[in-house]
Protein backbone atom coordinates (compact mmCIF):
# COMPACT_ATOMS: atom_id res chain seq x y z
CA UNK A 1 0.00 0.00 0.00
CA UNK A 2 1.55 3.29 -1.06
CA UNK A 3 1.98 5.87 1.63
CA UNK A 4 -0.63 8.61 1.38
CA UNK A 5 0.12 12.27 1.76
CA UNK A 6 -1.13 13.62 5.09
CA UNK A 7 -2.72 16.90 6.11
CA UNK A 8 -4.51 18.10 9.18
CA UNK A 9 -8.19 18.96 8.67
CA UNK A 10 -7.90 21.43 11.55
CA UNK A 11 -5.33 23.43 9.59
CA UNK A 12 -7.65 23.25 6.59
CA UNK A 13 -10.46 24.64 8.74
CA UNK A 14 -8.39 27.54 10.08
CA UNK A 15 -6.94 28.40 6.68
CA UNK A 16 -10.34 28.26 5.00
CA UNK A 17 -11.80 30.59 7.60
CA UNK A 18 -9.05 33.09 6.77
CA UNK A 19 -9.78 32.80 3.04
CA UNK A 20 -13.51 33.15 3.57
CA UNK A 21 -12.96 36.03 5.96
CA UNK A 22 -11.63 38.09 3.05
CA UNK A 23 -14.62 37.32 0.86
CA UNK A 24 -17.38 37.52 3.46
CA UNK A 25 -17.13 40.48 5.84
CA UNK A 26 -20.04 39.05 7.86
CA UNK A 27 -18.12 35.97 8.95
CA UNK A 28 -17.19 36.14 12.63
CA UNK A 29 -15.50 33.45 14.68
CA UNK A 30 -15.92 32.50 18.32
CA UNK A 31 -13.82 30.13 20.37
CA UNK A 32 -13.79 28.93 23.96
CA UNK A 33 -10.12 29.05 24.92
CA UNK A 34 -9.10 26.41 22.39
CA UNK A 35 -8.24 28.54 19.38
CA UNK A 36 -4.73 27.12 19.13
CA UNK A 37 -6.17 23.61 18.89
CA UNK A 38 -9.19 24.31 16.71
CA UNK A 39 -6.99 26.60 14.53
CA UNK A 40 -9.41 29.49 14.69
CA UNK A 41 -6.32 31.35 15.90
CA UNK A 42 -5.41 31.79 12.22
CA UNK A 43 -8.57 33.82 11.71
CA UNK A 44 -8.01 35.65 15.02
CA UNK A 45 -4.61 36.85 13.81
CA UNK A 46 -5.86 37.98 10.43
CA UNK A 47 -9.18 39.48 11.58
CA UNK A 48 -8.84 40.29 15.29
CA UNK A 49 -11.96 42.50 15.31
CA UNK A 50 -14.12 39.67 14.03
CA UNK A 51 -12.78 37.06 16.41
CA UNK A 52 -14.37 36.68 19.83
CA UNK A 53 -12.48 34.83 22.52
CA UNK A 54 -15.27 33.71 24.82
CA UNK A 55 -13.17 31.91 27.41
CA UNK A 56 -14.12 28.61 28.97
CA UNK A 57 -17.81 29.49 28.82
CA UNK A 58 -19.31 27.46 26.01
CA UNK A 59 -22.97 28.09 26.82
CA UNK A 60 -22.41 31.83 26.58
CA UNK A 61 -20.49 31.30 23.34
CA UNK A 62 -23.33 29.43 21.60
CA UNK A 63 -26.08 31.84 22.68
CA UNK A 64 -23.92 34.85 21.79
CA UNK A 65 -23.24 33.29 18.39
CA UNK A 66 -27.01 33.11 17.88
CA UNK A 67 -27.30 36.78 18.87
CA UNK A 68 -24.62 37.68 16.33
CA UNK A 69 -26.47 35.66 13.69
CA UNK A 70 -29.67 37.59 14.46
CA UNK A 71 -27.78 40.71 13.32
CA UNK A 72 -26.77 39.18 9.99
CA UNK A 73 -23.38 37.82 11.02
CA UNK A 74 -22.24 34.36 9.98
CA UNK A 75 -20.73 33.02 13.19
CA UNK A 76 -18.47 30.00 13.27
CA UNK A 77 -18.26 28.78 16.87
CA UNK A 78 -15.52 26.30 17.61
CA UNK A 79 -14.31 24.12 20.42
CA UNK A 80 -13.80 20.39 20.99
CA UNK A 81 -16.73 18.16 20.00
CA UNK A 82 -17.46 17.20 23.63
CA UNK A 83 -17.88 20.82 24.66
CA UNK A 84 -19.48 21.93 21.39
CA UNK A 85 -22.48 19.63 21.75
CA UNK A 86 -23.16 17.82 25.03
CA UNK A 87 -22.20 20.73 27.22
CA UNK A 88 -24.35 23.21 25.31
CA UNK A 89 -27.19 21.06 24.08
CA UNK A 90 -29.91 23.32 25.42
CA UNK A 91 -28.33 26.44 23.95
CA UNK A 92 -28.05 24.77 20.55
CA UNK A 93 -31.56 23.41 20.80
CA UNK A 94 -33.27 26.74 21.54
CA UNK A 95 -31.00 29.51 20.26
CA UNK A 96 -29.70 27.76 17.15
CA UNK A 97 -32.00 24.96 15.96
CA UNK A 98 -35.42 26.18 17.13
CA UNK A 99 -34.51 29.74 16.15
CA UNK A 100 -33.22 28.62 12.74
CA UNK A 101 -30.16 30.74 13.44
CA UNK A 102 -27.42 30.90 10.82
CA UNK A 103 -24.87 29.58 13.30
CA UNK A 104 -22.10 27.23 12.22
CA UNK A 105 -20.80 25.05 15.03
CA UNK A 106 -17.49 23.61 13.95
CA UNK A 107 -16.07 21.05 16.34
CA UNK A 108 -12.64 19.48 16.33
CA UNK A 109 -11.32 16.52 18.35
CA UNK A 110 -14.37 14.39 17.60
CA UNK A 111 -14.27 10.64 18.14
CA UNK A 112 -11.90 8.32 19.99
CA UNK A 113 -8.79 9.29 18.04
CA UNK A 114 -8.38 12.15 20.53
CA UNK A 115 -6.57 9.24 22.14
CA UNK A 116 -4.71 9.69 25.36
CA UNK A 117 -7.03 12.29 26.90
CA UNK A 118 -9.42 9.42 27.51
CA UNK A 119 -13.16 8.90 27.39
CA UNK A 120 -14.00 12.27 28.97
CA UNK A 121 -12.66 13.91 25.80
CA UNK A 122 -13.60 11.25 23.25
CA UNK A 123 -16.89 12.48 21.82
CA UNK A 124 -18.84 9.55 20.39
CA UNK A 125 -22.39 10.91 20.76
CA UNK A 126 -22.27 14.28 18.98
CA UNK A 127 -23.60 13.17 15.59
CA UNK A 128 -26.61 11.61 17.31
CA UNK A 129 -27.23 14.62 19.52
CA UNK A 130 -27.08 17.02 16.58
CA UNK A 131 -28.95 14.79 14.16
CA UNK A 132 -32.05 14.60 16.33
CA UNK A 133 -32.40 18.39 16.39
CA UNK A 134 -34.92 19.73 13.86
CA UNK A 135 -33.45 22.19 11.32
CA UNK A 136 -29.88 21.03 11.97
CA UNK A 137 -27.49 20.01 9.19
CA UNK A 138 -24.80 17.59 10.36
CA UNK A 139 -21.47 17.18 8.59
CA UNK A 140 -18.40 15.01 9.12
CA UNK A 141 -15.66 15.84 6.58
CA UNK A 142 -13.19 13.07 5.86
CA UNK A 143 -9.97 14.84 4.87
CA UNK A 144 -8.40 18.28 4.62
CA UNK A 145 -9.65 18.92 1.08
CA UNK A 146 -13.22 18.01 1.97
CA UNK A 147 -13.01 20.09 5.12
CA UNK A 148 -12.13 23.12 2.99
CA UNK A 149 -14.99 22.58 0.59
CA UNK A 150 -17.57 21.91 3.28
CA UNK A 151 -16.52 24.94 5.33
CA UNK A 152 -16.97 27.03 2.17
CA UNK A 153 -20.46 25.58 1.73
CA UNK A 154 -21.30 26.13 5.39
CA UNK A 155 -20.47 29.80 5.01
CA UNK A 156 -22.65 30.25 1.96
CA UNK A 157 -25.59 28.00 2.89
CA UNK A 158 -28.10 29.45 5.35
CA UNK A 159 -29.21 27.60 8.44
CA UNK A 160 -28.01 25.90 11.60
CA UNK A 161 -25.11 23.53 10.98
CA UNK A 162 -22.81 21.29 12.94
CA UNK A 163 -19.57 19.85 11.60
CA UNK A 164 -17.01 17.68 13.32
CA UNK A 165 -13.51 16.66 12.42
CA UNK A 166 -10.89 14.69 14.30
CA UNK A 167 -7.72 15.80 16.01
CA UNK A 168 -5.15 13.87 14.03
CA UNK A 169 -3.53 14.31 10.65
CA UNK A 170 -5.51 12.53 7.99
CA UNK A 171 -4.50 11.08 4.62
CA UNK A 172 -5.52 13.29 1.70
CA UNK A 173 -8.25 11.44 -0.16
CA UNK A 174 -9.29 14.10 -2.66
CA UNK A 175 -7.98 16.85 -4.87
CA UNK A 176 -9.79 20.15 -5.02
CA UNK A 177 -10.93 19.19 -8.52
CA UNK A 178 -12.47 15.94 -7.20
CA UNK A 179 -14.73 17.98 -4.91
CA UNK A 180 -15.57 20.92 -7.12
CA UNK A 181 -19.22 19.80 -7.33
CA UNK A 182 -19.61 18.55 -3.76
CA UNK A 183 -23.00 19.31 -2.25
CA UNK A 184 -24.28 19.18 1.30
CA UNK A 185 -26.63 16.20 1.49
CA UNK A 186 -25.09 14.28 -1.42
CA UNK A 187 -22.75 11.43 -0.51
CA UNK A 188 -19.71 10.64 -2.65
CA UNK A 189 -18.90 7.32 -4.25
CA UNK A 190 -15.20 7.35 -3.40
CA UNK A 191 -14.59 3.85 -4.77
CA UNK A 192 -16.97 1.87 -7.00
CA UNK A 193 -17.72 -1.76 -6.21
CA UNK A 194 -20.46 -4.36 -6.66
CA UNK A 195 -20.37 -6.92 -3.82
CA UNK A 196 -20.63 -4.80 -0.71
CA UNK A 197 -21.06 -1.14 0.23
CA UNK A 198 -19.01 0.45 2.96
CA UNK A 199 -20.73 3.67 3.97
CA UNK A 200 -18.31 5.70 6.08
CA UNK A 201 -17.94 9.23 7.36
CA UNK A 202 -15.22 11.47 8.70
CA UNK A 203 -11.99 9.88 9.81
CA UNK A 204 -13.28 6.41 8.96
CA UNK A 205 -13.49 7.00 5.20
CA UNK A 206 -9.77 6.43 4.96
CA UNK A 207 -10.03 3.12 6.86
CA UNK A 208 -12.83 2.15 4.50
CA UNK A 209 -10.68 2.92 1.45
CA UNK A 210 -7.85 0.82 2.91
CA UNK A 211 -10.29 -2.01 3.54
CA UNK A 212 -11.59 -1.72 -0.01
CA UNK A 213 -8.07 -2.09 -1.43
CA UNK A 214 -7.37 -5.17 0.68
CA UNK A 215 -10.72 -6.71 -0.17
CA UNK A 216 -10.06 -6.18 -3.89
CA UNK A 217 -6.90 -8.25 -3.56
CA UNK A 218 -8.99 -11.00 -2.05
CA UNK A 219 -11.49 -10.82 -4.89
CA UNK A 220 -14.19 -8.86 -3.08
CA UNK A 221 -15.48 -5.77 -4.83
CA UNK A 222 -16.50 -3.17 -2.27
CA UNK A 223 -17.97 0.25 -2.89
CA UNK A 224 -16.90 3.03 -0.57
CA UNK A 225 -19.35 5.81 0.14
CA UNK A 226 -18.09 8.97 1.82
CA UNK A 227 -21.24 10.10 3.60
CA UNK A 228 -19.94 13.50 4.66
CA UNK A 229 -23.49 14.71 5.40
CA UNK A 230 -25.17 12.73 8.15
CA UNK A 231 -28.21 14.97 7.93
CA UNK A 232 -29.94 15.40 5.60
CA UNK A 233 -28.91 11.86 4.72
CA UNK A 234 -28.52 10.96 1.05
CA UNK A 235 -31.26 8.34 1.16
CA UNK A 236 -31.15 7.84 -2.60
CA UNK A 237 -27.55 6.78 -2.40
CA UNK A 238 -28.26 4.39 0.47
CA UNK A 239 -31.06 2.83 -1.57
CA UNK A 240 -28.74 2.58 -4.56
CA UNK A 241 -26.30 0.61 -2.39
CA UNK A 242 -29.19 -1.58 -1.32
CA UNK A 243 -30.04 -2.24 -4.96
CA UNK A 244 -26.52 -2.72 -6.27
CA UNK A 245 -24.71 -4.64 -3.53
CA UNK A 246 -25.34 -7.66 -1.31
CA UNK A 247 -24.08 -6.27 1.97
CA UNK A 248 -23.88 -2.86 3.63
CA UNK A 249 -21.69 -1.77 6.50
CA UNK A 250 -21.52 1.67 8.06
CA UNK A 251 -18.29 2.87 9.64
CA UNK A 252 -18.00 5.87 11.93
CA UNK A 253 -15.75 7.07 14.72
CA UNK A 254 -18.82 7.40 16.87
CA UNK A 255 -21.30 5.35 18.83
CA UNK A 256 -23.19 2.84 16.70
CA UNK A 257 -26.37 4.32 18.20
CA UNK A 258 -28.04 7.14 16.36
CA UNK A 259 -25.23 8.46 14.17
CA UNK A 260 -24.42 7.42 10.60
CA UNK A 261 -25.20 3.76 11.36
CA UNK A 262 -28.45 4.73 13.01
CA UNK A 263 -29.45 6.97 10.11
CA UNK A 264 -28.67 4.34 7.48
CA UNK A 265 -30.50 1.60 9.41
CA UNK A 266 -33.60 3.76 9.58
CA UNK A 267 -33.62 4.10 5.78
CA UNK A 268 -32.98 0.40 5.26
CA UNK A 269 -35.65 -0.70 7.74
CA UNK A 270 -38.30 1.60 6.33
CA UNK A 271 -37.60 0.29 2.85
CA UNK A 272 -38.20 -3.31 3.90
CA UNK A 273 -34.59 -4.25 3.39
CA UNK A 274 -33.30 -7.66 4.40
CA UNK A 275 -29.78 -6.82 3.18
CA UNK A 276 -26.87 -8.14 5.23
CA UNK A 277 -26.08 -5.10 7.32
CA UNK A 278 -23.73 -4.19 10.16
CA UNK A 279 -22.89 -0.96 11.96
CA UNK A 280 -19.21 -0.51 12.74
CA UNK A 281 -18.38 2.03 15.41
CA UNK A 282 -17.99 2.28 19.15
CA UNK A 283 -20.37 -0.11 20.88
CA UNK A 284 -22.61 1.22 23.66
CA UNK A 285 -19.68 2.01 25.95
CA UNK A 286 -17.06 4.56 26.88
CA UNK A 287 -13.50 3.87 25.70
CA UNK A 288 -10.21 4.74 27.44
CA UNK A 289 -6.84 6.43 27.05
CA UNK A 290 -4.51 5.08 24.39
CA UNK A 291 -2.97 5.72 20.98
CA UNK A 292 -5.59 6.16 18.25
CA UNK A 293 -4.46 3.03 16.41
CA UNK A 294 -4.58 1.00 19.62
CA UNK A 295 -8.08 2.29 20.30
CA UNK A 296 -9.32 1.55 16.77
CA UNK A 297 -7.92 -1.93 17.14
CA UNK A 298 -9.35 -2.65 20.59
CA UNK A 299 -12.78 -1.13 19.94
CA UNK A 300 -13.33 -2.62 16.51
CA UNK A 301 -12.81 0.34 14.14
CA UNK A 302 -9.60 -0.80 12.44
CA UNK A 303 -9.23 -1.68 8.77
CA UNK A 304 -8.88 -5.44 9.49
CA UNK A 305 -12.11 -5.25 11.45
CA UNK A 306 -13.92 -3.67 8.51
CA UNK A 307 -12.53 -6.33 6.16
CA UNK A 308 -13.58 -9.15 8.48
CA UNK A 309 -17.08 -7.70 8.85
CA UNK A 310 -17.61 -7.30 5.11
CA UNK A 311 -16.43 -10.83 4.40
CA UNK A 312 -18.63 -12.27 7.11
CA UNK A 313 -21.70 -10.47 5.75
CA UNK A 314 -21.03 -11.79 2.24
CA UNK A 315 -20.67 -15.42 3.34
CA UNK B 1 -34.20 63.38 39.05
CA UNK B 2 -37.84 63.14 38.05
CA UNK B 3 -38.51 65.71 35.39
CA UNK B 4 -41.00 64.17 33.02
CA UNK B 5 -44.31 65.65 32.11
CA UNK B 6 -46.83 64.28 34.58
CA UNK B 7 -49.48 63.60 32.00
CA UNK B 8 -47.02 61.75 29.83
CA UNK B 9 -46.16 59.41 32.71
CA UNK B 10 -49.85 58.91 33.49
CA UNK B 11 -50.43 57.85 29.92
CA UNK B 12 -47.70 55.25 30.29
CA UNK B 13 -49.24 54.11 33.57
CA UNK B 14 -52.49 53.73 31.71
CA UNK B 15 -50.69 51.66 29.06
CA UNK B 16 -49.43 49.44 31.87
CA UNK B 17 -53.01 48.81 32.97
CA UNK B 18 -53.98 48.03 29.38
CA UNK B 19 -51.17 45.48 29.19
CA UNK B 20 -52.26 43.94 32.50
CA UNK B 21 -55.82 43.57 31.20
CA UNK B 22 -54.49 41.86 28.09
CA UNK B 23 -52.34 39.56 30.21
CA UNK B 24 -55.22 38.50 32.44
CA UNK B 25 -57.53 37.93 29.50
CA UNK B 26 -54.90 36.03 27.52
CA UNK B 27 -54.12 33.71 30.38
CA UNK B 28 -57.76 33.20 31.20
CA UNK B 29 -58.57 32.27 27.61
CA UNK B 30 -55.45 30.13 27.25
CA UNK B 31 -56.25 28.36 30.51
CA UNK B 32 -52.52 28.20 31.15
CA UNK B 33 -49.48 30.44 31.45
CA UNK B 34 -47.66 32.60 33.98
CA UNK B 35 -49.50 35.56 35.54
CA UNK B 36 -47.10 36.48 38.37
CA UNK B 37 -43.93 37.15 36.41
CA UNK B 38 -45.83 38.68 33.51
CA UNK B 39 -47.52 41.25 35.76
CA UNK B 40 -44.30 42.16 37.60
CA UNK B 41 -42.54 42.91 34.30
CA UNK B 42 -45.14 45.30 32.89
CA UNK B 43 -43.83 48.77 33.79
CA UNK B 44 -40.32 48.08 32.48
CA UNK B 45 -41.74 46.71 29.24
CA UNK B 46 -43.99 49.76 28.89
CA UNK B 47 -41.07 52.12 29.53
CA UNK B 48 -39.01 50.36 26.87
CA UNK B 49 -41.58 49.84 24.12
CA UNK B 50 -43.68 52.98 24.55
CA UNK B 51 -40.97 55.47 25.33
CA UNK B 52 -37.32 54.57 25.50
CA UNK B 53 -36.50 52.20 22.65
CA UNK B 54 -36.05 53.21 19.03
CA UNK B 55 -38.10 50.74 17.09
CA UNK B 56 -40.62 50.74 14.29
CA UNK B 57 -43.32 48.07 14.15
CA UNK B 58 -43.65 48.75 10.42
CA UNK B 59 -39.97 47.96 9.93
CA UNK B 60 -39.24 45.21 12.45
CA UNK B 61 -35.98 44.19 10.77
CA UNK B 62 -34.43 47.65 10.67
CA UNK B 63 -30.74 46.94 11.33
CA UNK B 64 -30.51 50.09 13.45
CA UNK B 65 -33.42 49.26 15.76
CA UNK B 66 -32.98 48.88 19.49
CA UNK B 67 -33.57 45.30 20.57
CA UNK B 68 -35.32 43.79 23.57
CA UNK B 69 -34.70 40.20 24.63
CA UNK B 70 -37.11 38.69 27.13
CA UNK B 71 -34.81 36.18 28.75
CA UNK B 72 -37.46 35.25 31.30
CA UNK B 73 -39.53 33.87 28.46
CA UNK B 74 -42.43 32.75 30.65
CA UNK B 75 -43.42 36.43 30.87
CA UNK B 76 -44.32 36.14 27.17
CA UNK B 77 -47.88 37.51 27.70
CA UNK B 78 -46.42 40.86 28.81
CA UNK B 79 -44.19 41.00 25.74
CA UNK B 80 -46.93 39.89 23.35
CA UNK B 81 -49.35 42.45 24.79
CA UNK B 82 -46.76 45.21 24.29
CA UNK B 83 -45.95 44.10 20.75
CA UNK B 84 -49.64 43.98 19.84
CA UNK B 85 -50.31 47.39 21.37
CA UNK B 86 -47.33 48.77 19.40
CA UNK B 87 -48.78 47.36 16.20
CA UNK B 88 -46.39 44.49 15.44
CA UNK B 89 -49.45 42.30 15.00
CA UNK B 90 -53.21 42.42 15.54
CA UNK B 91 -54.40 42.71 19.14
CA UNK B 92 -56.94 40.02 18.24
CA UNK B 93 -54.05 37.49 18.14
CA UNK B 94 -53.67 37.81 21.91
CA UNK B 95 -56.87 35.85 22.38
CA UNK B 96 -55.25 32.83 20.79
CA UNK B 97 -52.22 32.53 23.04
CA UNK B 98 -51.05 28.94 23.46
CA UNK B 99 -53.68 27.57 21.07
CA UNK B 100 -52.99 25.15 18.27
CA UNK B 101 -52.52 26.59 14.76
CA UNK B 102 -52.01 30.05 16.26
CA UNK B 103 -49.01 32.33 16.20
CA UNK B 104 -48.44 33.10 19.86
CA UNK B 105 -46.54 30.23 21.42
CA UNK B 106 -46.37 29.63 25.15
CA UNK B 107 -42.87 31.07 25.15
CA UNK B 108 -41.44 33.60 22.68
CA UNK B 109 -40.11 32.34 19.36
CA UNK B 110 -38.27 34.63 16.97
CA UNK B 111 -38.92 32.77 13.75
CA UNK B 112 -42.53 33.73 13.24
CA UNK B 113 -43.74 36.28 15.78
CA UNK B 114 -43.11 39.82 14.51
CA UNK B 115 -41.06 41.84 16.98
CA UNK B 116 -39.74 38.89 18.98
CA UNK B 117 -35.95 39.05 18.84
CA UNK B 118 -34.99 35.81 20.54
CA UNK B 119 -36.54 32.45 21.27
CA UNK B 120 -36.55 32.05 25.02
CA UNK B 121 -38.17 29.96 27.70
CA UNK B 122 -35.25 27.84 28.74
CA UNK B 123 -33.83 30.19 31.37
CA UNK B 124 -30.37 31.69 31.30
CA UNK B 125 -29.85 32.14 27.56
CA UNK B 126 -31.10 35.64 26.86
CA UNK B 127 -28.28 37.64 28.38
CA UNK B 128 -25.77 35.76 26.23
CA UNK B 129 -27.95 36.25 23.15
CA UNK B 130 -28.04 39.97 23.92
CA UNK B 131 -24.25 39.96 24.18
CA UNK B 132 -24.12 38.64 20.62
CA UNK B 133 -26.36 41.52 19.49
CA UNK B 134 -24.20 44.01 21.39
CA UNK B 135 -20.98 42.62 19.88
CA UNK B 136 -22.48 42.88 16.39
CA UNK B 137 -23.49 46.48 17.10
CA UNK B 138 -19.96 47.40 18.16
CA UNK B 139 -18.47 45.60 15.17
CA UNK B 140 -20.75 47.37 12.70
CA UNK B 141 -20.45 50.69 14.54
CA UNK B 142 -24.20 50.94 14.83
CA UNK B 143 -25.76 53.03 17.55
CA UNK B 144 -28.53 50.69 18.54
CA UNK B 145 -28.85 49.45 22.10
CA UNK B 146 -29.89 46.06 23.35
CA UNK B 147 -32.06 45.49 26.41
CA UNK B 148 -32.56 42.18 28.13
CA UNK B 149 -34.84 41.29 31.00
CA UNK B 150 -33.91 38.43 33.29
CA UNK B 151 -35.89 37.01 36.15
CA UNK B 152 -34.36 37.05 39.61
CA UNK B 153 -34.79 33.29 39.97
CA UNK B 154 -33.30 32.96 36.50
CA UNK B 155 -29.96 34.16 37.80
CA UNK B 156 -29.61 30.77 39.53
CA UNK B 157 -28.47 29.61 36.09
CA UNK B 158 -24.70 29.34 35.64
CA UNK B 159 -24.85 30.71 32.11
CA UNK B 160 -25.99 34.06 33.50
CA UNK B 161 -22.64 34.41 35.23
CA UNK B 162 -20.70 33.39 32.14
CA UNK B 163 -22.56 36.18 30.40
CA UNK B 164 -22.07 38.62 33.27
CA UNK B 165 -18.32 38.09 32.94
CA UNK B 166 -18.34 38.30 29.17
CA UNK B 167 -20.34 41.55 29.00
CA UNK B 168 -17.86 43.44 31.16
CA UNK B 169 -14.86 41.84 29.43
CA UNK B 170 -16.11 43.27 26.15
CA UNK B 171 -17.06 46.60 27.79
CA UNK B 172 -20.57 46.36 26.34
CA UNK B 173 -21.94 49.78 27.20
CA UNK B 174 -24.59 49.27 24.51
CA UNK B 175 -26.13 46.55 26.68
CA UNK B 176 -28.62 47.19 29.47
CA UNK B 177 -30.00 44.33 31.52
CA UNK B 178 -32.99 44.55 33.81
CA UNK B 179 -33.62 42.08 36.59
CA UNK B 180 -37.22 41.56 37.67
CA UNK B 181 -36.54 41.37 41.40
CA UNK B 182 -39.85 40.05 42.68
CA UNK B 183 -38.31 37.72 45.25
CA UNK B 184 -40.39 34.73 44.22
CA UNK B 185 -39.68 31.65 42.17
CA UNK B 186 -41.68 28.44 41.82
CA UNK B 187 -40.43 26.69 44.93
CA UNK B 188 -40.68 29.77 47.13
CA UNK B 189 -38.82 32.90 48.17
CA UNK B 190 -35.65 33.39 46.15
CA UNK B 191 -33.64 33.67 49.34
CA UNK B 192 -34.88 30.29 50.54
CA UNK B 193 -34.52 28.50 47.21
CA UNK B 194 -31.00 29.68 46.37
CA UNK B 195 -29.89 32.90 48.00
CA UNK B 196 -29.35 35.82 45.60
CA UNK B 197 -28.58 38.70 47.96
CA UNK B 198 -26.88 40.95 47.62
CA UNK B 199 -28.01 41.21 44.02
CA UNK B 200 -26.51 44.67 43.77
CA UNK B 201 -23.13 43.62 45.13
CA UNK B 202 -22.97 40.58 42.90
CA UNK B 203 -23.48 42.51 39.71
CA UNK B 204 -21.23 45.39 40.69
CA UNK B 205 -18.49 42.95 41.68
CA UNK B 206 -18.75 41.50 38.17
CA UNK B 207 -18.03 44.98 36.88
CA UNK B 208 -21.53 46.13 36.02
CA UNK B 209 -22.92 49.59 36.57
CA UNK B 210 -25.90 48.92 38.85
CA UNK B 211 -28.99 51.06 39.30
CA UNK B 212 -31.82 50.13 41.62
CA UNK B 213 -35.35 51.41 41.04
CA UNK B 214 -38.93 50.84 41.99
CA UNK B 215 -39.85 48.49 39.16
CA UNK B 216 -43.42 49.79 39.09
CA UNK B 217 -42.46 53.46 38.87
CA UNK B 218 -42.22 54.19 35.16
CA UNK B 219 -40.55 57.52 35.69
CA UNK B 220 -37.77 55.96 37.75
CA UNK B 221 -37.34 53.23 35.13
CA UNK B 222 -37.10 55.77 32.32
CA UNK B 223 -34.46 57.74 34.21
CA UNK B 224 -32.49 54.56 34.87
CA UNK B 225 -32.65 53.57 31.19
CA UNK B 226 -31.39 57.00 30.23
CA UNK B 227 -28.58 56.86 32.74
CA UNK B 228 -27.60 53.39 31.46
CA UNK B 229 -27.41 54.75 27.90
CA UNK B 230 -24.92 57.36 29.02
CA UNK B 231 -22.65 54.89 30.81
CA UNK B 232 -19.35 54.32 29.03
CA UNK B 233 -17.27 51.13 28.84
CA UNK B 234 -19.48 48.98 31.02
CA UNK B 235 -22.89 47.35 30.83
CA UNK B 236 -25.66 48.39 33.19
CA UNK B 237 -27.90 46.22 35.35
CA UNK B 238 -31.12 47.85 36.44
CA UNK B 239 -32.57 46.14 39.48
CA UNK B 240 -36.33 46.45 39.20
CA UNK B 241 -37.76 46.05 42.68
CA UNK B 242 -41.09 44.56 41.81
CA UNK B 243 -44.06 42.70 43.20
CA UNK B 244 -44.92 39.39 41.65
CA UNK B 245 -48.51 39.52 40.40
CA UNK B 246 -48.53 43.34 40.60
CA UNK B 247 -51.84 45.06 39.89
CA UNK B 248 -54.17 42.24 40.86
CA UNK B 249 -54.54 42.23 44.64
CA UNK B 250 -54.95 38.50 45.19
CA UNK B 251 -52.11 37.65 42.84
CA UNK B 252 -49.62 40.01 44.46
CA UNK B 253 -46.80 38.18 46.23
CA UNK B 254 -48.75 34.97 45.78
CA UNK B 255 -46.54 32.19 44.43
CA UNK B 256 -49.62 30.14 43.58
CA UNK B 257 -50.00 32.44 40.60
CA UNK B 258 -46.53 31.81 39.17
CA UNK B 259 -47.76 29.36 36.59
CA UNK B 260 -51.49 29.04 37.16
CA UNK B 261 -54.00 31.12 35.18
CA UNK B 262 -57.06 32.76 36.76
CA UNK B 263 -60.29 30.78 36.81
CA UNK B 264 -63.54 32.48 35.82
CA UNK B 265 -64.20 34.06 39.21
CA UNK B 266 -60.61 35.21 39.54
CA UNK B 267 -60.66 36.52 36.00
CA UNK B 268 -63.73 38.65 36.68
CA UNK B 269 -62.33 39.93 39.97
CA UNK B 270 -59.00 40.79 38.37
CA UNK B 271 -60.63 42.61 35.45
CA UNK B 272 -62.81 44.54 37.85
CA UNK B 273 -59.77 45.73 39.79
CA UNK B 274 -57.95 46.67 36.60
CA UNK B 275 -60.99 48.49 35.23
CA UNK B 276 -61.13 50.52 38.42
CA UNK B 277 -57.44 51.35 38.14
CA UNK B 278 -57.93 52.31 34.52
CA UNK B 279 -60.86 54.63 35.29
CA UNK B 280 -58.95 56.28 38.12
CA UNK B 281 -56.05 57.02 35.79
CA UNK B 282 -58.30 58.20 32.96
CA UNK B 283 -59.97 60.62 35.37
CA UNK B 284 -56.64 62.36 35.93
CA UNK B 285 -56.04 62.98 32.24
Amino acid sequence: MKKKEMANPRDAYGETLVELGGKHPNIVVLDADLSKSTKTILFAKKYPDRFFEMGIAEANMISAAAGLASCGKIPFASTFAVFATGRVYDQIRIDVAYSEANVKIFATHGGISVGKDGASHQMIEDLTLMRVLPNMTVLAPSDATQTRRLVELMATTKGPMYARIGRANAPILYTKEDLKDIEIGKGLITKEGSDASIIACGTMVNQAVDAQEQLAKEGVSARVIDMHTIKPLDEKLVLRCLRDTNAIVTVEEHSIIGGLGGAVSEVLAENGSSVHFKRIGVQDMFCESGEPEELFDKYGLSTPHIIKTVKKLLK
Amino acid sequence: MKHHDEEFIRRLDLKAVTLRKHIIEMLYLAKSGHPGGSLSAVEAIVALYFHHMHHDPKNPHDPNRDRFVLSKGHAAPALYAALAECGYFDVEELKHLRQINCMLQGHPVCTHIPGVEASTGSLGHGLSFAIGIALAGKLDKRNYRVYVMVGDGETNEGQIWEAATSATHYKLDNLTALIDRNFLQIDGNTEDVLRLESVRDRWSSFGWHVIEVDGHDIEEIIDALLSASEQKNQPTMIILNTVKGKGVSFMENNIDFHGVPPNEIEYKLAMKELDTAQKALEATL
